[in-house]
């Protein structure tokens, strides 16, 4: 059964990311530079319609808290961030639109992918050097929500309900996807590919 | 055609709530570790073990958390990997309907070709640098834009937030740098 979802919403994954131009290297870079936020704007409706439906389901009991999978905070995050940022943003592609985008028959994803194959044994090699800095140390109480979940194993970082702060952060995220303008100057590149 | 943003924006939300509903958050970059733990023991059979209490490696990374990742490698047929695959599949299903990726794209993007030329033994440089730090800095954070940034964030994870705030904080300039054509 675990298998049979797997194929099932990693498919209806992949199938929208391309939909959304997430496996194409010309819009991310657009989001990037800031020229074209649309693919920004569909991110940030994604969290929002995601957080209202999950803490809406909590609440109503349909969806299991235990299901939450809350990663630990720690400098490192911060750090791993700036490094993905960087490479992310010279190459157009993050782990999974980078998978997507080599399906599609993209010669620079499959490049893309052998590097990370190889920067992700490198971190293999050299993680307990990482380990042994401190830099993989909680912070802030590690693993944490910012409100106080009813039910989940995650503390939270304030004292108030953490469904309603889901929800309430969920329309915010809806509310800032509306309001972000669909770019500042550029546009020339997307027009010359009328094919995506 | 690629989706206007609302609609995609409502169904990618839509997916990202069905995994957590059905099973668990969405994320990706893990799998390029149990990739490399599959080589790995594919070449030296001594790299992933199994013990008394389950599995292990003789790298710390593959043997952390009780060996959760050398027990994945040594098991590909598992949620994760194969919701990788099947991601992968999503996206050829959806080019393919859509026309499939210009030839030209396919060898090297326009944004790429607009700033540096007829250069596709570049492109490929940069995008395999660029994947190597990616998957680097992924797996010292613990997770990558899908795991970190829409499933974190979904979730009103702090470290989702803290992941986000460093990727866009390096992003943004060096795209603005690299990328100055349009």
């Amino acid at each position: 059964m675990q298998i049979v979802l797997a194929i099932v919403i990693g498919a209806a994954f992949g199938f929208v990311l391309d939909r959304i131009g997430a496996t194409n290297p010309n819009v991310i870079t657009g989001m990037l530079t800031l020229r074209r936020l649309r693919l920004m704007k569909t991110i940030l409706l994604a969290i929002g319609t995601g957080s209202i439906l999950m803490f809406g389901g909590q609440m109503i009991g349909l969806v299991e808290v235990g299901h939450m999978s809350v990663k630990a905070a720690y400098i490192g995050v911060f750090i791993g961030g700036l490094l993905l940022g960087a490479g992310w943003a010279a190459s157009g592609f993050c782990p999974g639109t980078g998978v997507c985008a080599a399906a599609t028959g993209r010669k620079d994803a499959l490049f893309f992918i052998a590097g990370g194959l190889f920067g992700a044994a490198a971190y293999m090699a050299t993680y307990p050097v990482w380990k042994a800095s401190g830099l993989l140390s909680d912070i802030a109480g590690g693993k944490v929500t910012l409100g106080t979940v009813p039910g989940s194993d995650y503390a939270g970082l304030f004292a108030v309900s953490g469904d309603l702060l889901g929800i309430a952060l969920g329309l915010v995220f809806v509310l800032v996807a509306f309001v972000l303008p669909d770019g500042f100057g550029g546009g020339h590149v997307e027009k010359r590919v009328p094919a995506e | 055609m690629t989706w206007n943003w609302k609609i995609g924006g409502v169904l990618l939300g839509v997916v990202f709530f069905a995994a957590v509903l059905l099973v668990k958050p969405i994320g990706v970059s893990t799998q390029f570790v149990i990739l490399d733990g599959i080589v790995a023991d594919a070449v030296s059979s001594e790299f992933i073990t199994q013990t008394d209490e389950g599995w292990t490696s003789t790298n710390a990374y593959m043997a952390k958390s009780g060996g959760k990742y050398a027990k994945s490698a040594a098991n590909p047929l598992n949620y994760s990997f194969i919701f990788v695959l099947a991601m992968a599949a999503g996206a050829l299903l959806s080019s393919l309907l859509k026309g499939g990726v210009s030839r030209e794209e396919r060898r090297a993007p326009a944004i790429w070709r607009a700033n540096f030329g007829d250069t596709p033994g570049t492109r490929y440089l940069v995008a395999f640098l660029g994947g190597f730090v990616v998957l680097y800095g992924a797996r010292l954070a613990g997770g990558c834009t899908s795991g970190h940034m829409m499933s974190g964030i979904m979730q009103t994870a702090l470290s989702g937030y803290i992941f986000a705030a460093g990727a866009f904080l390096a992003a943004v300039p060096v795209a603005m740098t690299m990328y100055r054509e349009d």
